[in-house]
């Protein structure tokens, strides 16, 4: 036994060697961040919502990640996330846990492995591979950059890439690269906790997924303007 | 007679120890500019309290320093709490009561004492439980600058601290005719707790002055693409911010100059040809203070509570915690403006010197917000060192790659490198292993000294604007050191954190985890800091004195809390005179949590060669 662990051995029996001297150094904090929350301009009426939270200490944290989309006033896509974070680097942390995803139906289930974090130059980086119940398997990667044009008005470009493993009909997705987004973000921090944003975002679609898309009579790629806000608490 | 002659003959006696013009808007303003009439003083100034013996309490008090009520936590009700005039030989008794909901305590700051009086909850006692009294008693045996304020939980953010004056037990070598108490602190309508959280979910929350893409315009337009590429080559890579200078700013921040704002403008008054003594104390929380007073230049005295060899300046830095006292001289026909910028230029405190209580000076512009460079991140700032040799982690690299470290070597060579008492170390600088993970961002690998430094944001005050800034190596005691024995044995102690996590600690160790650091009662320690990160910290040895070595080993001032400049490193001699258990720390009031020690003087065996932080941390292994 350590030094260390005799010490804390002590203490447990009573002695009162924990020194608080001030305040508590890791104290239990969660965080609720709303990424987007928004409007966009088309002719499915879509609202987005993408958004996450945790609950933890420093370095260890339990995240939750929750993508939702409605398209005429009914919610189409719901995806949820439940993982455990734990920080391995100065600016990395691994994620691992489930992904539920509600809708579109049938639900479907995925194990996820992950790493997030900040790459040099400041790319905010957000990869996970998924494993599905069904044997499919998906790689999302997203990055995003923040260009500071003044301390309040942020221009931030991001691209989210989807990969799987293999062709998916009934959820029109083709194996390999499926699709893209890129966008541009232009947000004004009111405070560091809100910012309304407009934004321009262009989506690709490629191989399979372009067919089964265009079978189903919708469109492989477009342009969207969105309105909204991201906030966190 | 004049309205001016009134007041000074009512309020003051000559050299008689004042806290500064008190409440006296009826004679202020009249026909004055309408700025002025805006400012008539509506503060209200601290008690001075003496006696041998003082009773305090720790309670709740609205306050409205921002045009919004807020709840703050003060002792005997006002903010700053009273100051506390004692004499030098006399054993005073403090009794402490705590009307507060929570545990609360008191320290002494910089007063030599027994550990059991050092207010330090969980070291020295178990804190002051609500609705308790808690009687302190001890002897004075030194004179000077000093403060107090609270120990438990962030209850010194919200107002517990005031000033302690000891007078000399013989004559003063610091003469003066008038004697004002200058107490910096900052202030904010949010709850701490919430500030600390701001900080852990988002680091930068408060910087309201970070890198644009105009600054980056600017720097291409001047140094071209290429150039700018490379300069912002090591930034990038480290994914650092060289605006990165305090975690919390006048974004949120009302600074106070004995308790008052800008706005309020604390005032002192002055008569003709009276030498002035004005005693800086800095109970901040997290604010470092760049002071001068625009016109006049300062004699410093005093630092810390201990005379030194008086050094005239223009400006000097005063870190959270620290002390200075200065004479200054003011010519009678003018009014002088006390302007305490913050090391970040995110705000100011300031008040007026004035020998009219009509008059006020202008208030000067701030200086440009400091950028750190290569020399904050503790590299050579010759620029000839390759940039890839920084150490900084990536995703995979370095988290344990520092094999080419050779840690049988660190015992050996403490001893040979222990250098002259009062000139320093030669030490190689190493890293423990436990400065490496995901709760480091980085390590200084070539740390200047930063003895001769004035810190980021004045280094180039003398050139460009004509100001000499005090630096450490200008301090030089009053009288000679008493202690002449030569250190035993060195601890180099790192100052780590991880600014992003908004995680702090020493050696990478935080205080939750750490083992005490064991001084044996009657050695003489050098100990050697060395900043591992690009913030300024404020180290404070609870008990014993840090004597700062600068440079002449018979004049080693003594000092109870040091600025350490950011990817730099300083030392200083330690005598464990002070039997028990005492906290060591940086006074950052967000950074103390984490960076913290106990250290504990034992009685022992002469010597404890092989203890050192190297193989303090071999246990955890």
């Amino acid at each position: 036994m350590t030094l260390k662990h005799s010490l804390t051995a002590i203490t447990l029996c009573g002695m009162p060697l924990m020194a608080n001297a001030g305040a508590k150094d890791d104290p239990l904090l969660s965080m609720v961040m709303v990424d987007e929350f928004s409007w966009v301009e088309n002719e499915d009426d879509t609202y987005i919502f993408e958004g996450e939270a945790w609950f933890g200490y420093d370095l260890n944290k339990l995240w939750l990640k929750a993508n939702i989309e409605r398209h005429h006033g009914d919610t189409e896509e719901i995806e949820l996330q439940a993982l455990y974070s734990k920080a391995v680097a100065p600016y990395w942390d691994f994620q691992m846990g489930v992904r539920k995803d509600l809708l579109p139906n049938p639900d479907q289930h995925w194990a996820v492995i992950g790493f997030k974090g900040l790459a040099p130059y400041f790319f905010e980086i957000d990869s996970a591979l998924f494993i599905g119940e069904s044997g499919q398997t998906g790689l999302r990667f997203s990055a995003e950059y923040e260009m500071m044009l003044t301390q309040q008005w942020v221009l931030s470009p991001e691209i989210e890439a989807n990969f799987y493993g293999k062709d998916d009909a009934e959820r029109s997705i083709g194996s390999g690269l499926s699709d893209t987004e890129i966008s541009l973000q232009l947000r004004y921090e009111v405070t560091p906790k809100f910012a309304p944003f407009i934004a321009i975002s262009r989506n690709n679609s490629y191989g399979d997924t372009v067919n089964f898309l265009r079978a189903e009579g919708e469109s492989a790629n477009s342009t969207e303007y969105k309105i909204g806000f991201r906030a966190w608490f | 007679m004049s309205v001016f002659d009134k007041l000074l003959n009512k309020s003051f006696n000559r050299r008689k120890f004042v806290t500064g013009a008190a409440a006296t808007s009826a004679a202020v303003g009249l026909g004055m500019s309408g700025r002025l009439f805006a400012q008539a003083a509506d503060y209200k100034l601290p008690l001075v309290l003496s006696g041998d013996e003082v009773n305090l309490s720790i309670g709740y008090q609205t306050v409205n320093l921002t045009g919004s009520e807020r709840t703050a936590t003060t002792v005997n009700g006002s903010l700053p709490g009273p100051t506390l005039h004692f004499k030098e030989g006399q054993r005073i008794k403090l009794n402490v009561k705590n009307n507060l909901a929570h545990d609360a305590s008191i320290h002494w700051h910089g007063i030599i004492l027994p550990t059991e009086m050092d207010g330090v909850p969980g070291l020295s006692f178990d804190g002051i439980k609500p609705g308790e009294t808690y009687e302190y008693e001890f002897d004075l045996n030194q004179s000077g600058t000093y403060w107090y304020h609270s120990h438990s939980g962030f209850q010194e953010q919200t107002g517990v601290y005031g000033a302690l004056i000891i007078d000399a037990k013989d004559s003063d070598p610091v003469q003066a005719d008038r004697d004002y108490v200058v107490l910096l602190s900052d202030w904010s309508d949010d709850d701490p707790n919430d500030i600390y959280a701001n900080l852990k979910k988002m680091s930068h929350f408060y910087n309201r002055q970070e890198r644009t893409m105009s600054d980056l315009w600017s720097e291409v337009k001047k140094k071209g693409v290429e150039q700018t590429w490379e300069d912002r080559a090591m930034w990038n890579n480290m994914r650092m911010s060289d605006r990165d200078i305090s975690d919390v700013t006048g974004y949120t921040y009302t600074f106070l100059m004995n308790g008052a704002t800008p706005a309020q403008n604390w005032m002192g008054l002055f008569g003709k040809d009276e030498k002035i003594r004005l005693r800086f104390i800095n109970a901040a929380a997290m604010s470092i203070f760049d002071i001068r007073i625009p016109g006049l230049s300062m004699k410093v005295v005093a630092t810390d509570g201990q005379n030194i060899e008086p050094v005239t300046v223009d400006e000097f830095r005063i870190g959270v915690a620290e002390t200075y006292d200065v004479i200054v001289e003011p010519s009678a026909d003018s009014a002088y403006t006390l302007f305490a910028q913050t090391i970040d230029r995110s705000g100011y405190a300031c008040g007026t010197l004035t020998p009219n209580p009509e008059w006020r000076a202008e208030i000067p512009e701030m200086d440009r917000a400091p950028i750190l460079g290569h020399r904050d991140m503790g590299m050579s700032h010759h620029g000839s060192m390759d940039h890839s040799s920084m150490q900084n982690d990536s995703m995979n690299g370095g988290s344990m790659n520092h094999s080419n470290m050779d840690h049988n070597s660190m015992d050996h060579s403490m001893h040979k490198g222990l250098g002259k008492a009062g000139m320093g170390s030669n030490n190689e600088i190493k890293h423990a292993p436990t400065e490496f993970g995901p709760h480091v961002d980085m390590r200084a690998e070539m740390p200047q000294s930063g003895l001769h430094d004035p810190g980021v944001g004045l280094r180039n005050h003398k050139k460009a604007l004509g100001r000499k800034v005090l630096t450490y190596g200008d301090i030089y005691n009053l009288t000679p050191t008493i202690d002449r024995r030569e250190p035993e044995r060195e601890i180099q102690l790192h100052l780590t954190g991880n600014m992003s996590r908004y995680m702090w600690s020493m050696d990478g160790i935080k205080f939750a985890d750490a083992e005490p650091l064991i001084l044996t009662y009657g050695e003489r320690v050098r100990i050697t800091l060395v900043n591992d990160t690009m913030m300024t910290h404020p180290i404070h040895l609870h008990g014993m004195w840090s004597e700062l070595e600068t440079g002449e080993p018979d004049y080693i001032p003594r000092k109870h809390t040091i600025l350490v400049q950011p990817g730099s490193k300083i030392s200083y001699l330690v005598s464990a005179d002070a039997l028990g258990r005492w906290a060591y720390h940086c006074h950052l009031l967000y950074h103390m949590p984490g960076m913290m020690r106990e250290v504990r003087v034992v009685k022992g065996k002469k010597k404890q060669p092989m203890m050192n932080h190297h193989n303090h941390h071999d246990n955890h292994d």
